[in-house]
């Protein structure tokens, strides 16, 4: 068959990559790393109301989100399948076995409750994201913390942490998924998939179960049927994984205590190795202190010499940039005169005909505008009337009249004489061929 | 969304900026990735790209910048989406876009812990990780952030979390590092001319120092890939 019953890392079937089990600052805020597979929870609380239909219990929510950090084909906005799937394994591994206890979230029964979230971030995908993601949000719950509070009859202290010690949710038990993958209808099956082995795989199963030996959840996946006797055996082997992974994870918890208590490092930015290759640390002698004092009248002079020019030239500080050009010159570019007139004498003898007729309701147009402006003669007549007797003479003379205050109105006394030579207004006759 | 705040927060020292520590090319599967912390604030940020782009966001000049920001609690909303166009601005006087036509470079940017100074933590993870994936740029942006207090003239360099809560004014500045020029600037707060001037000049001293760590960073990047080869 050519099978080397080897996996691509090295690893034999039934090995997990290694697992990396490192706390944020934040209480109930973890990382989880599987091989290059990164994964971080965050759980965070707040005061709500109750379900109508379960008044004292609190709630327990599960977000879990694919980020696009995560690989490129992951998009943000609307889940994708793998998202969904991720999630609903989520929930039912952590809200359907009912491993938090509910009922100690209740402040007063039927009015305020507390609601846990957690929200799962993966941060970097490389295989078998419901194990990493299982073990990232039990553990964030283990170690996360809520604030006390105390009743007065109707009122509610949520009391800040520096008042009281925070308290610990009441975990029952911890659920934690293992993947497995089959190759060949199932005649083959690898423990913790990376993303090379779960492109290929045929189907997959997951398994939740806790360290007592009690299955939560079971889930398969892929178009392919399994024996009852391989089902069987899938949950012995999960039972050896979990157990294996709930050690890791009390320990991991356990020195996390030790050093909050200790006062040692911890959090996401010690857990960043110096030692490693491409990692660099700034040293506390490289940080040098800045003198503050002659950045001061630098900063002063600044300012007086900002007020200083503002004085000069109130407004604006500075001409703009504006080059008037001619008239009847192209826009784009660097100006200059029209180039679209291309010499091309014999279609051009039909098309002054329309141009003609093009350029005196332009005129029209024009010299009611003129009128309005100097104010002459609109006496009776309405202004139609009056641009209809006006001829070309007469608009020369209105043009020099309004002088230098004449801005972008075409010269219509040029636009007229241009007429029998094909002119500027030959682009409009080309454009309607 | 409440989370028990830290016990250990340390006070940062007035005219002293906070420790950098940096790791890039962390991520398998992005082109160019780090996480950053300042003092306790860390970050973490991936980039991608220049690849294709979606038909309707495409640009038939230059390559579109997609930057994402994704706090560490719940949905972004109306602050992160300020925060993406900020830094996305940022991030794209820098990037040499023209070169790319009709791709996108796509910067996300996680956020791990916020204890202060999170703007500028922010724009130098995502800087960082552009120089890790090898984005061509006409010059290195890094910002620096300082915060005024009440009653106090010195401004205070990179806060924590708790100094930031006391202060009357906060002002994060990102510079470029041939002319360090004001690439980008962003103030809360009540400041005078005067106080806006020196925390200025104060950041743009204490900038240079972020310049050398990515110089630093990046000579020990290429090194350790020398090796892995």
């Amino acid at each position: 068959m050519g099978v080397n019953f080897q996996r691509l890392d090295g690893r034999g079937t039934y090995d997990y990559r290694k697992i990396t089990i490192t706390f944020g600052i934040d209480r109930g805020c973890c990382h989880v790393q599987i091989g290059d597979t990164r994964v971080m929870a965050q759980v965070s609380c707040e005061v709500t109301t109750p379900k109508q239909t379960r008044p004292n219990e609190g709630l327990l929510y599960v977000n879990a989100e694919l980020s696009p950090m995560a690989a490129p084909h992951f998009e943000a906005g609307r889940p994708s399948q793998q998202g969904v799937e991720l999630g609903r394994c989520l929930e039912r591994c952590l809200k359907e076995s009912r491993c938090i206890d509910t009922e100690s979230l209740c402040i007063m029964s039927g009015m305020k409750v507390w609601a846990i979230r957690v929200d799962v971030h993966v941060l970097n995908h490389d295989g078998n994201l419901i194990d990493a993601c299982s073990m990232a949000a039990i553990t964030a719950l283990t170690h996360f913390r809520r604030p006390d509070v105390t009743v007065s009859g109707e009122e509610v202290t949520i009391l800040s942490v520096e008042d009281q010690d925070p308290i610990a949710l009441g975990v029952h038990h911890m659920p934690i998924c293992v993947s497995f993958a089959f190759f060949h209808q199932g005649k083959y099956l690898l423990v913790d998939p990376n993303e090379m082995e779960e492109r290929v795989m045929d189907g997959k199963m997951v398994i939740g179960m806790n360290k007592h030996r009690e299955l939560v959840t079971l889930q398969l996946t892929g178009s392919m049927l399994l024996h009852k006797d391989q089902v069987l055996r899938c949950t012995q082997i999960a039972s050896t994984k979990v157990q294996e992974m709930t050690k890791l994870i009390e320990e991991a918890l356990k020195n996390d205590v030790h050093e909050r208590a200790t006062g040692g490092q911890f959090g996401s930015a010690s857990s960043q190795d110096p030692s490693h290759v491409t990692s660099h640390v700034t040293t506390e002698k490289t940080m040098e202190e800045v003198d503050t004092e002659a950045l001061r009248e630098l900063a002063r002079e600044t300012v007086l010499k900002g007020r200083e020019t503002d004085r000069e030239s109130p407004g604006m500080t500075r001409a703009p940039d504006i080059t008037l050009l001619g008239k009847q010159t192209g826009r784009i570019g660097e100006g200059g005169l029209s180039s679209w007139d291309v010499e091309d004498i014999e279609e051009s003898e039909e098309d002054d005909v329309e141009m003609i007729a093009d350029t005196n309701v332009k005129v029209v147009r024009e010299t009611s505008h003129i009128s309005k402006c100097l104010g002459i003669d609109s006496s009776e007549d309405s202004e139609e009337d009056v641009t209809e007797t006006l001829a070309a003479h007469h608009l020369g003379v209105h043009e020099s009249s309004r002088g230098a205050s004449g801005d972008t109105t075409i010269d219509l006394t040029t636009a007229l004489n241009q007429q029998k030579r094909p002119a500027p207004g030959r682009e409009r006759g080309k454009v309607k061929r | 969304m409440k989370i028990p705040l830290p016990p250990g927060n340390k006070m940062s020292s007035s005219s002293k900026s906070q420790q950098l520590k940096g790791k890039m090319h962390l991520l398998s599967q992005a082109d160019g990735s780090c996480s950053l912390s300042v003092g306790q604030t860390a970050f973490m940020a991936a980039v991608y790209g220049p690849r294709e782009v979606k038909m309707n966001k495409e640009k038939v000049d230059k390559a579109v910048i997609e930057f994402m920001y994704r706090p560490k609690v719940g949905q972004s909303g109306c602050g992160e989406r300020f925060w993406e166009t900020l830094v996305g601005n940022t991030c794209e006087t820098a990037i040499l876009c023209s070169l790319h036509p009709r791709k996108s470079v796509g910067i996300i940017v996680q956020e791990l812990q916020n204890s202060g100074s999170q703007l500028a933590c922010c724009i130098n993870a995502a800087f960082l990780a552009l120089l890790d994936a090898c984005v061509p740029v006409r010059y290195m942006v890094a910002a620096t952030c300082c915060i005024i207090t009440e009653g106090s003239t010195e401004p205070i360099l990179s806060p924590t979390a708790v100094q930031e809560e006391n202060a009357i004014a906060h002002m994060t500045f990102a510079f470029d590092s041939v002319d360090h020029n004001v690439v980008c600037s962003h103030t809360t707060g009540c400041f005078s001319e005067d106080q806006f001037q020196l925390c200025l000049e104060v950041c743009r001293k204490a900038n240079k120092q972020v310049f050398d760590f990515y110089r630093e960073a990046l000579r020990e990047r290429l090194s350790g890939s020398m090796i892995e080869c």
